[in-house]
């Protein structure tokens, strides 16, 4: 594990983390909140759209965002050789 | 004795059992399966353990009616308490786990290199902690004394010795096992009803899509979508829009959301869990599995909450709105009506005295004289507790007693699996950061274990005599737990990994001015310390309530934090940086490389 190694670990972590809480933040404050309004005017079934982002679509995405994180960081380990014994 | 009666019993006698059967099993014999049950849970069980941790009595019992009575608006808590675990994953939970410690107060300690910040943050977890526990030692004595008829104090003995057992014996590893179980009981009894109500409603048997789908009457389809319905139905007497009514103002609901992630992700009895699970890897997926096992039920709540609207609105109302004979006759009331009248949960009052059941909006300024026009002398429900959304939900759908006898066991299940991962964070605090860490370091393994036993005890008996004597503060203890935990907590773990640079008067610096201003404004609104009458509101000065951009004092949290980050940057940068053994300390912990088992040394 060297100092280059774990500055770039680092760095690509930082970029990851970034986007996906850009989308954490989008599904929920943005689609669930903000953009209710307009949404709503969309229909998913019998849900208004920002109404199921808010109760129900939001919830789906943060599981889909832990799980690609935690895919993504194995990843990176194995990359910049800093993954445990 | 009643058939409901045996099967509750039966039903609530096996999964103490069941508890007690676990405790036995799973005994801790050191400190480190005491503290994070020595290290060796699977991420999933981890997972399953960290939903029945996480989901009180509150979210069980409490947050259906919530959004059945605030539509759209309860929205801020089904994001607030699931988004949370998103910033729990990505910022906190894997870096905590190669720390690799028992506690969050000794992070704090040792990062900030300093015994003062480790006692800061023993004193807020505390108080975040005994507030939130008052709130589960309640919900055990209501459960019983409602369905159990024996006495409210009577239900916390029983419950805090259920506790006792398994708690002190096994300290983390015996609460571990026993939460998986309590998730097992508490999300059937969640769901088992949700999928007959969504049948009945919708023909749908997943209530994710029956909430989505169409509305079916009496078994016949209407062609019109059951949120469509509800709105009509809701609208029609008066009350607000159910997909769009919000909480206070836009700006309101999305600072409320944020508070209550933050505070979610720093509340340290989740946090903790986190240090049971292997490896740093294991700490990333299992906290994706946490919010599958509790995603299960929150996904579920929002159909609870409008299904039950629509079918008490529905039992009430029972034909064209301002008909003569479209409301109730209270002398034909239905049996669950009757029961819950008992309990003072439903209060009906016949205003204008003609024997039936007016349930609408009188504050509603539009509809008041629609209202009149039809002889209704304001609402006659003068009482409709939101708490029965949950428990009575089973008996309005006239589901077998053995569902109702589930319920119970699932309420109880709920508020224990939480009340003992609170008061293991509470000892470990003691025993480990006070005692171990600043009194007596040279203590032995064994007094060491003793000693968390013993201050596990005690944390029990004053959360009991919290419970049974809850202070006049308790409606507010929510709003304390995540004020505290966002505005204190998770700041300064964020920065402890992410800002190499923080040090220790950055750190107490920013603790101290979060929880400062988040109290202030608490304390402004509901009284110092909670004492009624000392609010200190000045609307001459432009402070009259939520004078702060319209926000409620519970979503305060999120200012908190961040006049926690600023006054931390502020400090850091004109005073020394941390010592390089610190920054290296950073380092090591941003990388998962060479993660031992937690120690206490």
């Amino acid at each position: 594990m060297t100092p280059e190694n774990r500055a770039g670990y680092w760095r690509a972590n930082l970029g990851l983390l970034s986007i996906l809480l850009i989308i954490w933040f989008i599904v929920s404050y943005g689609f669930g909140i903000l953009l209710v309004e307009p949404l709503n005017a969309i229909k998913l079934g019998g849900y208004p759209l920002g109404f199921w982002f808010a109760q129900q679509g939001s919830i789906y995405v943060f599981l889909v965002l832990i799980f690609v994180y935690a895919t993504s960081m194995n990843k990176l380990d194995k990359k910049f050789e800093v993954e445990e014994d | 004795m009643t058939a409901l009666d045996m099967w509750t019993y039966g039903v609530v006698g096996a999964t103490f059992a069941l508890y007690i059967g676990i405790a036995i099993w799973a005994r801790a014999g050191t400190t480190g399966e005491f503290y994070v049950a020595g290290g060796g849970i699977h991420p999933v069980a981890n997972g399953m353990a960290t939903a029945a941790d996480w989901m009180s009595a509150a979210s069980f019992i409490s947050m259906a009616g919530l959004i059945a009575f605030n539509g759209y608006g309860a929205s801020v808590f089904l994001m607030g308490w699931t988004g949370g675990y998103v910033l729990l994953a990505l910022l906190l939970a894997p870096y905590l786990r190669k720390f690799g410690k028992f506690t969050v107060p000794e992070f704090i300690g040792d990062r900030y290199y300093s015994q003062a910040a480790r006692i800061v943050a023993v004193v807020c977890l505390i108080l975040a902690s005994i507030t939130y526990v008052i709130g589960q030692m309640k919900g055990i004595g209501v459960a019983f004394s409602r369905f159990l008829e024996v006495p409210y104090d009577v239900g916390l003995y029983i419950g805090m010795g259920i506790v006792a057992v398994y708690a002190v014996a096994g300290g983390m590893k015996g609460i571990t096992y026993t939460q998986i179980a309590q998730y097992v009981v508490l999300i059937f009894a969640y769901t088992v009803p949700a999928i007959f109500i969504s049948l009945n409603l919708t023909g749908n048997p997943v209530p994710q899509l029956g909430l989505g789908g169409s509305y079916v009457q009496d078994g016949v389809a209407t062609g019109m979508s059951l949120l469509d319905k509800l709105d009509l139905v809701v609208t029609e007497l008066g009350f607000k829009e159910y997909t769009t009514q919000v909480m206070g103002s836009s700006l309101n609901m999305f600072v409320y959301t944020l508070s209550l992630m933050i505070g979610t992700a720093g509340l340290p009895h989740v946090i903790i869990r986190f240090f049971t699970v292997p490896k740093v890897r294991d700490a990333r997926y299992s906290a994706g599995w946490a919010l599958v096992f509790i995603a299960l039920l929150y996904t579920t709540a929002p159909a609870v909450g409008a299904m039950a609207r629509l079918n008490l609105m529905d039992t009430i109302q029972i034909g064209p709105v301002g008909a003569e004979d479209g409301n109730l006759l209270y002398d034909e009331r239905p049996e669950w009506f009757k029961k819950w009248e008992e309990t003072g949960l439903l209060q009906y009052e016949d205003k204008n005295g003609d024997g039936r059941i007016q349930y609408y909006d009188d504050k509603n300024p539009a509809f008041a004289e629609k209202a009149e026009s039809f002889g209704w002398k304001g609402n006659e429900m003068v009482k409709v507790d939101r708490d029965i959304m949950v428990l009575a939900n089973p008996e309005i759908a006239n589901l077998p007693a053995w569902v109702v006898a589930l319920v119970v066991a699932g309420g109880l299940a709920a508020a224990l699996s939480t009340a003992a991962g609170l008061l293991l964070a509470i000892s470990s605090s003691i025993s480990h950061d006070l005692l171990k860490g600043v009194i007596a370091k040279n203590i032995s393994e064994k007094a060491e274990l003793t000693a968390g036993r013993l201050s596990m005890i005690v944390a029990i008996l004053v959360a009991g005599y919290l419970g049974l004597n809850p202070p006049g503060f308790a409606a507010g203890t929510v709003a304390i737990a995540f004020g505290l935990a966002a505005s204190s907590i998770f700041p300064v773990l964020m920065m402890g990994i992410f800002a190499k640079r923080m040090n220790k008067e950055g750190a107490i610096a920013g603790m101290t001015a979060g929880i400062t201003v988040t109290l202030l404004y608490v304390f402004q609104h509901k009284g110092i310390f909670f004492v009624p009458g000392t609010e200190f509101l000045m609307p001459e000065m432009g402070m009259g309530p939520d004078w702060f951009f319209g926000i409620s004092p519970n979503a305060f949290g999120a200012v908190g934090a961040l006049v926690n980050f600023i006054v931390a940057y502020i400090v850091s940068t004109v005073t020394a940086p941390p010592p390089e053994h610190i920054q290296h300390l950073v380092e090591d912990v941003r990388v998962p490389g060479g993660a031992g088992a937690p120690t206490g040394h």
